[in-house]
């Protein structure tokens, strides 16, 4: 590295000045690191200990009692914990990748076709990113509604059109009322919600692709959808592995969506009940951390499993090789 | 699908692609992305028009599609059932004291990152990226037991103490210092003799304006808008934050969506105008941070 702060013996004047030169980098990490060992390290390490005891946080640190494994084989053979892990990987799946699917295309179009209007463009697809969870499911909660929804009745006016009516239902759908439809109902939000910050993901890595390339291309010949298949997406591969690994790991802890659009309760057959809200749930109402905090610590082994996964099929290094 | 065949050489120094797309795929990537924006603004439009309406126009069929002249009442009832402007408050004074703290110290640690060479900097930044990857909401139950027994429970600093640096910030900033601003530039500031401190608050921070804009944006949406940290540590109404509020609006049985959708509205506003104003620089600050480096 270029700057050692003691290569130039001009400006060694020793004392204070060299003290606070050397020591300076530290002092200006040292924030983040202190912030993170008493509210991040340390919690979790605590989630760890109380994982193995019986506790009801009402009655005092004192009433803590050691059980063993006994929290762990409690949510095992809990069948609304597997049932709350089902729903969380397929919500995540069902949310995950249609976000990736269409926020590629609209990078890809709002990098290439509509250039002019780019800022524009990424700035409408950004704002539900901006909006508060709670507005978000509030209105969609109403827009969800059966009887009266804007959606259904958007969805039966459709179904009434000509050659593509058959595409929409012509029925009013219960979407926050039947077991069948809470996840699509939750999914469609969250979609809605995250295919703006893919996009813009997305954008700034095509942005990074050297155009040579593409000039290149076109020379020889290529039709855009060629530049897309064998340029684009190729690159796109190290931001697409960020954009994934970041969908996963949200996806898999999602809460606030499900939490607000049945209203806390998970919905028709608890298909929108997550592990998160399931283990907030053991917590605030059946006030049993312990077995919370064993929740915590199975749902956290699913997602580094699947993180590794993704890391193995996807990337190389992950996000700390982009640097 | 027809070749979009290129006769000519690209015009040296334009950027390209040059590819004159042929027509109709071209018509069709507009009309695409039309819709979507179209999908993606249409929740909005009805959030503004729905606090406009009572009650039953709301729900009625078909659903009101123009405003309404409810939107006085809808104010007053919201008024009258919770103490709004307050909550609004304490999510500002959350939303504010969090962008202030994590401008600091993220910039200042972006900057250590960025411009010194330190034992142990390769190794203390790729800790500050794992940090990235570790699901926070996991921490709910101890965080809570924490701030219990620290007695921080009903109070902001439960939220904006633990909140005043975050590795995203750290990174964002590192990113952007080591790719824009010379390291000469703190070297000569160091030669006319200023203080480590005084070359980042005169030298460093002037200079990074842009991605501070950007991660300001940030962390204050997120502050504003968070929900579970809230749920978490606020217990009484007094405390509440504007999302807190607003869902116990929605958890009553009789929920009077008119004057709820003016709160969200209400909330979402002020977001609105930050983005209008910002959006250029956050969408820039985020791709260059994400791109460069």
């Amino acid at each position: 590295m270029l700057t050692s702060p003691r290569v130039s013996p001009a400006r060694r004047r020793g004392g204070w000045t060299e003290f606070q030169r050397r020591y300076a980098p530290y002092i200006f990490i040292s924030p983040f690191f202190l912030l993170f060992l008493v509210f991040g390290l340390f919690p979790i390490l605590f989630n760890a200990y109380l994982s193995f005891q019986a506790w009801q946080p009402g009655t005092g640190l004192g009433e803590m009692e050691f059980v063993g494994l006994r929290n762990y084989t409690d949510n095992l053979t809990d069948p609304t914990f597997w049932q709350s892990l089902k729903n969380t990987a397929v919500l995540a799946l069902l949310s995950g990748l249609p976000q990736h699917l269409l926020a590629i295309p609209l990078a890809f179009a709002a990098a290439g076709v509509l250039r002019r209007m780019q800022h524009l463009v990424t700035a409408v697809y950004f704002l539900p990113y901006i909006t508060s969870i709670v507005a978000i499911s509030v209105i969609f909660f109403t827009l969800f509604s059966w009887q009266y929804g804007v959606i259904n009745a958007a969805l039966n006016a459709l179904s009434g059109l000509p050659l593509i009516g058959g595409l929409f239902p012509a029925e009013k759908i219960n979407w926050l009322g039947q077991k069948e439809y809470v996840q699509p109902a939750i999914a469609l939000v969250v979609i809605w919600r995250y295919v703006g910050w893919n996009m813009l993901l997305y954008l700034s890595g095509i942005q990074s692709i050297p155009r040579e390339l593409y000039e290149a291309a076109s020379v020889d010949g290529a039709t855009g959808w060629q530049q897309f298949r064998f340029i684009t997406l190729p690159l796109l591969r190290p931001i697409m592995f960020v954009a994934v690994t970041l969908s996963l790991i949200g996806g898999l802890q999602l809460f606030e969506e499900p939490f607000i659009l049945t209203n806390g309760t998970g919905g028709a057959g608890q298909a929108g009940l997550t592990t998160i809200m399931y283990m907030y749930r053991t917590y605030a109402n059946y006030s049993d951390a312990g077995v919370a905090a064993a929740m915590s610590w199975l749902l956290f082994l699913v997602i580094g499993g699947l993180t590794l996964v993704n890391n193995r099929l996807f990337g190389r290094s992950g996000l700390a090789g982009r640097d | 699908m027809t070749t979009a065949n290129v006769t000519e050489l690209p015009a040296p120094g334009r950027r390209p692609p040059r590819r004159p797309s042929p027509a109709l795929p071209r018509l069709g990537a507009y009309l695409l992305i039309a819709l979507g924006a179209f999908l993606t603004v249409a929740p909005f439009y009805f959030m503004f028009v729905f606090a406009t309406h009572t009650r039953s126009d709301i729900f009625q069929l078909p659903p009101p599609l123009w405003f309404g002249s409810n939107l006085g009442e809808n104010y007053a009832s919201l008024l009258e059932r919770l103490p709004f402007w307050r909550s609004l408050w304490n999510s500002l004074y959350l939303a504010v004291l969090t962008t202030v703290t994590t401008l600091f110290f993220c910039t200042l640690a972006g900057y250590a990152f960025a411009m010194y060479s330190f034992k142990g900097r390769e190794v203390l930044f790729g800790l500050v990226l794992a940090t990235l990857l570790i699901p926070s909401t996991l921490n709910i139950v101890p965080f809570a037991l924490i701030m219990q027994a620290l007695g921080w429970i009903d109070q902001p600093r439960a939220l904006w103490v633990p909140g005043m640096a975050s590795a995203f910030g750290i990174f964002l900033m590192r990113q952007y210092i080591g790719s824009s601003i010379p390291r000469e530039l703190v070297e000569a500031a160091r030669i006319d003799g200023a203080t480590e401190f005084g070359i980042f608050r005169r030298v460093i921070v002037p200079l990074t304006g842009p991605a501070m804009a950007t991660l300001g944006l940030v962390t204050f949406v997120q502050s504003w808008n968070g929900f579970l940290g809230p749920l978490i540590i606020f217990r009484s109404a007094e405390t509440y934050t504007a999302p807190l509020a607003l869902r116990t609006l929605q958890s009553v049985a009789n929920t009077d969506w008119g004057a709820l959708m003016c709160g969200v509205a209400l909330t979402v506003v002020p977001l609105l105008i930050l983005f209008a104003l910002a959006s250029r620089q956050l969408i820039e600050g985020l791709t260059a941070g994400s791109t460069k480096g």
